[in-house]
């Protein structure tokens, strides 16, 4: 075979890869799973995880986070 | 309240010692690291300053020692700290491995002072980021080995489900720079401390510009967006603006950077067509970087007002808006033509600390102005405006450098190319670096600001770690008998 052929080969199946993570990753299928893991850091600490799971899709604010913990 | 144990909650007891040891030693190896910097920039004013102690104190062997301080003692402590601090919260999961954890952090200091010893001493390999010799290089070895069990085998015995996105980051770092380090640091050993690389002319090189390259993609980016992907959505109090980018981001990042090494080595003996590979692959990096960068930044769309009053928050966005210039600037030095103008000039030096006081001490700044509370229980640090008084000393003193550095750098270039109508050279060499003589002060001065701000984060760090004591004092004494 060719090298040059092995090249634009090579060039074609890494096009084919990057488009098969982005169709991956915007799958809608793993939308939800994702918008739970994006939740991860905040996932610990349960009184964050109360309100962040109630409207995930929003993105809440959590600054009261430190407001909250302080009543405690 | 105990530094080993975290916020109540349903997860186990965190290992914050280690955390802890690490953050401490962040900004103590940055002031010193930033210090000898300030050193070898004010050398290049007064050469007098040379003579300090020679042949110790010349240039060429303590320009090393600053680069291995800030890069590995700096930024190496910053990335142990935070990976071992994030991989535990978002795995919910103590650290993995036993004595290997207290060993990864005696072992990264052994190797801190080694090179701290040896580069003033003249032992070196000559390769630039790679300067320490063999047994050194061993070490670093078997540290990094133990480092790559604890982080692995923390991720293996995590509660969550998923995998969160900054621990895909540390992860490629840690494997990545293994591969780099032992590939670029195969030698054969003369004596103790004299070895030969086994590669020879311009395999040699581009090996080391590989090496060199990805010291910069997988140590000084990939692990600081970890960093990012934890601290930013943490301290602006909401997620990470879009998980789905971040997943295209890491795999088009890691998949890109590696190819991008043969820019170092523009107009040199390596064959055209790496040379042409090497700019066509910084280029297309360029989207990446960006699509990392604008992840991070919108996070915080809805909570921009945070900035006003968060001086943490504003070191962690500012650090990415650092990061996009320097990840414009990076691909266009990497145009050839462009090359042949910024090639071994000051501009070189001035984008890498636009990356390296911009993006990767800022960073670093923010996530352990972050850190040093959760790790005393406290709610702030000592002084939030001490916070804000080093934001504005940092953010103040990168600019001054890199203006400092686009000024000579563009004016050397244009000097050494400069022909008189009979061919001969406009300029001799030693009037480029006459007229380079203005900015190298005013790099001094950039310098000296960033340090004063390290020195005040210093004191603002002393403060709240014995304020933790004194109230740890009192209820013990509090408590009945």
């Amino acid at each position: 075979m060719d090298i040059n052929t092995l090249r634009g080969l090579a060039t074609v199946f890494v096009m084919i890869a990057f488009l098969g993570v982005c169709w991956w990753a915007y799958g809608p299928k793993r939308k939800r799973q994702f918008d739970e893991a994006a939740q991860l850091p905040f996932a610990d600490e349960p009184e964050e995880l109360a309100a962040a799971k109630s409207d995930a899709a929003s993105k809440p604010d959590l600054s009261t986070e430190k407001e909250r913990q302080s009543t405690l | 309240m105990s530094s080993n144990l975290a916020h109540a909650g349903d997860h186990p007891t965190y290992n914050y010692k280690v955390v802890r040891q690490f953050a401490i030693m962040t900004v103590i190896w940055g002031v010193v690291g930033m210090s000898v910097g300030l050193l070898i920039a004010s050398q290049l004013v007064w050469p007098d300053l040379n003579d300090l102690f020679q042949p110790y104190t010349h240039f060429g062997r303590l320009r090393p020692l600053h680069t291995n301080a800030v890069i590995f003692a700096f930024g190496g402590c910053a990335l142990f700290s935070t990976s071992y601090y994030v991989v535990q919260r978002t795995c919910q999961a103590s650290l993995f491995g036993g004595w290997l954890v207290p060993f990864t952090f005696w072992g990264w200091q052994l190797v801190i002072l080694a090179a701290a010893i040896t580069l003033p001493l003249g032992y070196t390999t000559t390769k630039e980021y790679a300067e320490l010799e063999w047994p050194i290089d061993i070490l670093i070895t078997v540290v990094w080995v133990a480092y790559a069990i604890v982080f692995f085998g923390t991720i293996m015995k995590r509660r969550t489900s998923h995998i969160y996105v900054a621990n895909w980051f540390y992860g490629a770092f840690i494997i990545t720079v293994a591969v780099l380090h032992i590939i670029n640091n195969l030698e054969v050993p003369v004596t103790l401390w004299k070895s030969y690389s086994l590669y020879a002319g311009a395999t040699d090189a581009m090996v080391q510009w590989w090496y060199g390259h990805n010291a910069v993609g997988f140590f000084l980016t990939a692990g600081f967006l970890g960093m990012m992907y934890y601290f930013v959505p943490k301290q602006a109090g909401r997620p990470v603006y879009s998980y789905q980018l971040s997943i295209v981001h890491f795999w088009a990042l890691i998949s890109l950077y590696i190819w991008a090494g043969a820019h170092h080595l523009h107009y040199s003996a390596l064959p055209d067509w790496a040379q042409s590979l090497g700019m066509v692959m910084s280029l297309i990096l360029l989207a990446p970087s960006w699509g990392g960068m604008i992840n991070g930044i919108m996070t915080l769309s809805g909570a921009w007002h945070k900035l006003r009053t968060d001086p943490t928050l504003r070191f962690l966005v500012v650090s990415l808006s650092f990061y996009g210039m320097s990840t414009f600037e990076g691909p266009m030095m990497a145009i050839k033509t462009v090359n042949a103008l910024s090639h071994n000039t000051d501009w070189t030096i001035g984008h890498v600390h636009s990356g390296a006081l911009g993006w990767v001490a800022m960073i670093s700044i923010g996530a352990i102005y972050h850190l040093l509370p959760v790790l005393t229980g406290r709610k702030d640090m000592y002084s939030v405006r001490l916070i804000n008084v080093h934001f504005w000393l940092a953010t103040v003193g990168t600019v001054l450098y890199i203006a400092a550095m686009w000024v000579n750098g563009i004016m050397q270039g244009l000097m050494w190319r400069a022909f008189n109508a009979d061919g001969t050279l406009t300029y001799s060499f030693v009037e480029a670096v006459e007229a380079s003589y203005p900015g190298y002060f005013v790099r001094v001065l950039g310098g000296a600001f960033f340090l004063l701000g390290m020195l005040i984060m210093t004191y603002n760090m002393y403060r709240t770690l014995a304020a933790a004591d004194d109230e740890t004092e009192q209820n013990v004494l509090a408590q009945p008998a």
